[in-house]
């Protein structure tokens, strides 16, 4: 472990101050298990840590209904996908939050911090991305809002300035019809990095799809949100074909990588195979069916 | 299960509460990594970025200057170690390669090897310290395969080496005529006439294979505490499966008397063949000896990964004959294991034990042990077993394939029994290979129909010779009519439990009554490792044979008491000692009178037991592949096997059961990533994949009880074998589901996809 | 060079107040700091569960949580789970189905267990699996832990009379 000091934030402001003193070397502390092990290991300088877990707006969980969800940065995996509106509403959350790490990891672990460790394989991102959801950032500037899809901008990058922080992310509420699934393929059934992994959101207007986002982690820099998957699908009923060809947009948009968790190939192939399984699973969300998170 | 017949014994073959028990399931259990002394420092290790570099410098000057930093030692601090390379008669012992393993010298060559080490006031300090440490390397081209390492353009990784003929597994003989790179010995195990074996062949079928490095996975990293007094004696404490083989290297390594040396052994958090061998322990105690006072290191798990000893990765080509019905008449087989940077791969006893299941008359087997710039390999359970059975049960499957006969019925045909002899000229006795056969045959699982798409049934035989050597047990009688028993056979899994109840049942008294206690080299007779599956069976001749001579004690004592001729006393079964005119005493009763009539009684024992029983494992296992992802489910898997009498049958499945699955991690999902300079890319447990609970469902486990007539109570090595079958049964398994046969493992859906997909994808 | 904090937190039911190097984790701390030797390190990465406590009630995993975090926070480490000469019945099922070899694993099992059993009393085998899938076991198989947690929720379901 890197010499490094420990501070804990008593309110946002003091988290934007306590980052601002202590220049880029210093880091936010939600769960911990990517920082901590980062410090560990010193693939990352850090020389404070800011612990944000005593905080409301940072643990917060609050499901209006009608008015979208808001989701603390700090909020642990486990009390997100143990919360009864979040199931029945989000359940792509729930796909993503439930399966970060094992059981301890989630009793930690949360989106906000998934999203600022901007790993291309991130779980935590696709969902947020496919749901249209935004992160609240706080700085020395005030606050902005930054659309999920344009937070990470390449491989442990992001858009935050010095001294910012996320406070929390927000998630527009569920528009009838709409179905939302997310899926990660691994080579061992738990404790993975996804070798690639798609949450697709479909929203259908009757039997045609009137909306479509695929997005895609874990094949390129960072998530990527395939356009021409959508432009595949919207505007028609959904079919066999018009998830390969989806699937066939996925494969031709992605650019991975050879890395020891997977192939160019082997992930071109799996960014198909779950662009179509994400397809169906949501399609059948979409119709009000019970598509479990795991099998 | 097969119903056994009556156990003819009181205690062996119960299932009572480990001893240990308590303690390890609240906490207090002592472990290697849990010893606190008092001024203790902490060590840490400085190790080679490269796979192989001439090392020109090391500056400790920096890291020497930091507060709180006490020590920096590099191979210089060791004793010097002569070169004995040349002296073809220690093969895989050579003093100077057993130091550099330590402690590189003049290079470093295999990604983790230790260059240097530190030993601070405070663990954080001491790695702060290793930043500091300045080395300059001249980087030279890593070898990294048995195929680049044999092809004569490639680098020789110790210029000196020649190759050795060597005569038996463990016996050197001359040099080589034919010198081949970075092969460090070739062994050549022959019966039978080859050629007129595949002569009479009707189907000859010859594949490769390969299998990847993979760990033994201990869930607990090594360590080691050492102290090295004013006097010049040095206590070690930590967690090894061997504490005097530890006390002979420590004595070799650091030119010390063994009896300077005292060993400790801890508790263990697993081995499986890989706490053997000494890593920093030697450097702990030069630490110790500068600073004058106790250095405790332990390992991080990349350290573990990259700087200990894994298993070898291999590649075997094999060549099978059989007549149209089945019958097998010739085997052939061309084995090159990597042994990691200095020699010593278990290349032999894969050519020894893949065809052994199987009668064939005529047999051959080259082995050659090949250096590479990775960490030297280690045992790792029936070490190299796994990756020939693989080659070899493949093979027969699809030869079984070929001639349209059931894979088991293939096997049953050929099956090894008493008197069939072995490649290396041994001929069976009292085997249990045909029982375990039928027992697969008759098994629930085999006789189930395997439904669903995509889903595929192997299975697959492993052998494993199993082992004895040198054990120690001592058994003091208690007045209160309890029995100590000391051992020095360290308790990785149970071995508490299964001696305790050999020495209860020899003495006819309840298992509580006897207290076994794992004590230290300087209170025991030399013991040799937990480990080779031999110490149920070695260590309990041991104790067996400390009770029997307690019995006797026990009978001079009763006679003494009753006045009765010696010859008419009697050490019943039951544990009553019975005399003329009907005088009996309980071992209880006679324990209370021992102070009064002569003092304490001690059984004791130093045995090295012949009458070793091998034994032999079919597993069955059921999969479902994935057609799109490639990714292997195991859904259902039994492991049939011959245990001898299975002592604390509960301990005996779990072996069973724990060596299935690292056979399942082995197949399909455990190995080694490197990239083209030698470093090793996954050295975590997230990315070097061990099965979790999920990746495996429960393990059938049907224990076949041949009883091996070389033990008192027939005890066979059962730890080792069952780890042999799973690599082939899966293989087969996955064969069925997909049509395609995994002739390089691990199986992983990254290697699958690439057969199952279509060419015209991506 | 290191700073050392006083951090004043729960540590199995009792108030503690300890001094800890700022860059301990909590396993660091239980081990070196407080002499809880019973946490155990097998990875020291959140990749084996081998260190899991409970952080206000809730399973995590010891290494991957600063000692500083723990100021003011409840603790429960395996050493902390008998109750005075008492085993609890997951304990006793371990023992029974001798789902321990080394027994390395057995104190990051026996607290997940705990938290599983705290919040699902009667789990079905595959949630078990799941649960426990965070906890890496290199002896056994699980086969045993696996029939001795959902023995140990029929025993806590039903106490000795």
């Amino acid at each position: 472990m890197q010499d490094l000091r420990y501070a804990r934030a008593s309110s946002v402001a003091d988290a934007v101050r306590l980052l601002a003193d202590g220049g880029p070397t210093a880091r936010i502390l939600a769960g911990g298990t990517d920082v901590i092990v980062q410090a560990r290991e010193r693939t990352r300088e850090i020389s404070l840590f800011v612990d944000v877990k005593h905080l409301p707006e940072t643990m917060a969980l609050r499901s209006a209904n009608g008015a979208g969800l808001v989701i603390g940065a700090a909020t642990p995996c486990y009390r997100i996908y143990g919360d009864a509106d979040v199931a029945r509403d989000y359940p792509s959350i729930v796909d993503a939050a439930s399966l970060i790490g094992g059981t301890a990891i989630q009793g930690r672990a949360s989106l906000g911090g998934n999203l600022c460790n901007s790993s291309p394989a991130a779980d935590g991102v696709p969902p947020l991305i496919a749901l249209g959801a935004t992160a609240v950032i706080t700085g020395p500037g005030g606050e902005r809002r930054v659309p999920a899809r344009e937070f990470a901008t390449g491989p442990g990058q992001n858009v935050l300035g010095a001294g910012e922080l996320v406070v929390s992310i927000e998630v527009p509420a569920p528009t009838p019809g709409s179905g939302v699934r997310f899926l990660r393929f691994i080579p061992r059934n738990e404790m993975d990095i996804a070798v690639v992994n798609v949450a697709s959101a479909l929203r259908f207007e009757g039997d045609t799809v009137a909306e479509a986002r695929v997005v895609v982690g874990a094949a390129a820099p960072t998530a990527l949100l395939v356009e021409e998957a959508a432009q595949a699908l919207v505007g028609q009923p959904l079919t066999e074909e018009t998830i390969e060809t989806a699937a066939a947009a996925a494969r031709a948009a992605v650019r991975p990588i050879d890395d020891m968790r997977g192939s160019v190939k082997q992930r071109r192939h799996l960014a198909g195979v779950l662009t179509g399984r994400t397809l169906r699973d949501a399609a059948r969300r979409a119709r009000g069916e019970e598509v479990a998170s795991h099998p | 299960m097969v119903a056994p017949a009556k156990s003819p014994y009181r205690v062996v073959g119960t299932r009572p509460v480990r001893p240990d028990g308590t303690d390890k399931v609240t906490g207090r259990a002592n472990y290697g990594s849990d010893i606190r002394l008092p001024g203790m420092l902490f060590g840490r290790v400085l190790r080679s970025p490269h796979a192989h570099a001439r090392i020109l410098r090391i500056d400790p000057s920096k890291a020497l200057a930091l507060p709180g930093v006490k020590a920096v030692i590099t191979h210089t601090d060791f004793p010097a170690a002569e070169d004995a390379v040349a002296d073809l008669g220690e093969t895989s012992s050579n003093l100077k390669w057993l130091v550099d393993n330590v402690l590189a010298s003049d290079r470093a060559l295999y990604h983790g090897h230790a260059v240097a080490a530190v030993a601070a006031t405070d663990p954080h300090v001491a790695e702060d310290a290793l930043a500091l440490i300045e080395v300059e390397y001249e980087p030279l081209p890593p070898v990294l395969s048995v195929h680049e390492a044999m092809n004569e353009a490639a680098p020789r990784i110790h210029p000196n080496m020649h190759t050795v003929e060597m005569m038996a597994r463990f016996t050197p003989g001359p040099r080589s005529e034919h010198d081949i790179p970075n092969v460090a010995s070739h062994l050549r195990m022959e019966i039978g006439d080859l050629d007129a074996g595949f002569a009479d062949a009707e189907v000859v079928i010859e594949r490769e294979y390969e299998t990847g490095t993979s760990h033994q996975g201990y869930i607990e990293p090594h360590n080691g505490t050492a102290l090295w007094n004013e006097h010049g004696e040095l206590t070690v404490w930590l967690s090894t499966q061997g504490p005097f083989a530890m006390r002979d290297s420590l004595a070799r390594v650091l030119k010390l008397p063994v009896s300077k040396i005292r060993v400790v052994p801890m508790e263990i958090g697993g081995g499986f063949g890989g706490k053997i061998s000494a890593y920093m322990e030697p450097m702990a105690a030069v630490l110790s000896k500068k600073t004058g006072r106790p250095v405790k290191m332990i390992m991080q798990r990349d350290e573990v990964l990259f700087g200990t000893g894994p298993t070898s990765a291999t590649y075997v080509r094999v060549k099978v004959g059989a007549k149209r019905d089945g019958t097998l008449t010739a085997a052939e087989a061309y084995l090159a294991y990597e042994s990691g940077a200095y020699p010593g791969s278990p290349v032999g006893a894969g050519g020894m034990c893949m065809f052994a299941p199987y009668r064939v008359p005529n047999q051959r087997a080259d082995c050659y042990d090949v250096i590479v710039n990775k960490p030297k390999v280690s045992a790792y359970r029936a070490p190299g077993a796994p990756a020939a059975a693989f080659a070899m049960e493949s093979t027969l499957d699809e030869l079984a394939e070929q001639l349209d006969i059931d894979p088991l019925e293939m096997r049953v045909r050929n099956a090894a029994v008493d008197g069939t002899r072995r490649i290396d000229g041994v001929a069976f006795e009292s085997i249990g290979n045909e029982a375990v056969m039928t027992a697969a045959k008759e098994s629930p699982h085999w006789n189930s129909e395997l439904q669903g798409e995509n889903r595929g049934r192997g299975i697959a035989m492993g052998f494993w010779t199993n082992g004895g050597q040198e054990s120690s047990a001592y058994a003091t009688v208690n007045s209160d009519g309890t029995v100590n028993l000391v051992i020095g056979s360290v308790d990785i899994g149970g071995q508490r439990a299964a001696l305790a109840m050999q020495l209860a049942e020899t003495l006819g008294i309840d298992y509580e009554q006897v207290k076994p206690l794992v004590v230290d080299t300087d209170s025991i007779g030399y013991t040799f490792i937990t480990g080779g599956s031999r110490t149920t069976f070695a260590t309990g001749w041991a104790v067996h044979e400390a009770g029997l001579e307690i019995q006797r004690l026990l009978e001079d004592r009763a006679a003494l008491i009753w006045e009765a001729d010696r010859e008419l006393v009697h050490y019943d079964d039951d544990g009553v000692i019975r005399g003329p005119d009907e005088r009996s005493l309980s071992f209880t009763e006679i324990a209370k009178q021992l102070h009064r009539t002569g003092g304490t009684v001690q059984g004791k024992a130093d045995v090295t037991p012949e009458g070793v029983g091998p034994t032999f494992a079919c597993h069955i296992v059921d999969v479902e592949v994935d057609p799109e992802t490639a990714k292997v489910q195991v859904l259902r898997y039994t492991a049939i096997q011959d245990v001898g009498t299975a002592v604390h049958p509960a301990y005996v499945e779990g072996q069973i059961q724990g060596g299935a699955v690292q056979g399942v991690g082995m197949a399909l999902s455990e190995e080694y990533v490197y990239d083209s300079e030698g470093r090793m890319r996954n050295a975590s447990l997230l990315d070097y994949r061990m099965p979790t609970t999920l990746d495996v469902p429960a393990i059938e486990t049907i224990l076949v009880e041949e009883p091996n007539p070389g033990h008192p109570y027939g005890v066979r090595g059962v730890g080792e074998v069952p780890i042999v079958p799973p690599l082939g049964a899966i293989a087969s398994a996955i064969y069925q589901a997909t049509g395609v046969r995994p002739r390089t493992l691990p199986a992983s859906p990254r290697v699958l996809l690439e057969e199952l997909l279509p060419d015209d994808e991506g | 060079m290191s700073s050392r904090i006083i951090v004043t937190a729960e540590i199995n039911g009792e108030p503690t107040e300890f001094l800890a190097d700022e860059r301990d984790s909590l396993l660091d701390a239980l081990r070196e700091r407080l002499g809880l030797m019973g946490s155990k390190e097998g990875c020291n990465n959140g990749n084996c569960g081998a260190c899991a406590v409970l952080l206000d009630g809730r399973l995590v995993n010891s290494c991957l949580v600063m000692a500083a975090e723990t100021e003011g926070a409840r603790v429960t480490s395996v050493e902390g789970l008998a109750q005075q000469d008492r085993l609890l019945p997951v304990q006793e099922a371990f023992l029974d189905h001798a789902a321990l070899q080394c027994g390395i694993c057995t104190p990051g099992f026996l607290v997940a267990t705990q938290a599983l059993l705290a919040e699902n009393p009667d789990p079905t085998e595959e949630q078990v699996r799941y649960w426990l899938a965070g906890n890496l076991c290199r002896c056994t198989g699980y086969d045993k832990i696996i029939a001795a947690v959902l023995d140990a929720a029929g025993r806590a379901a039903t106490p000795a009379g």
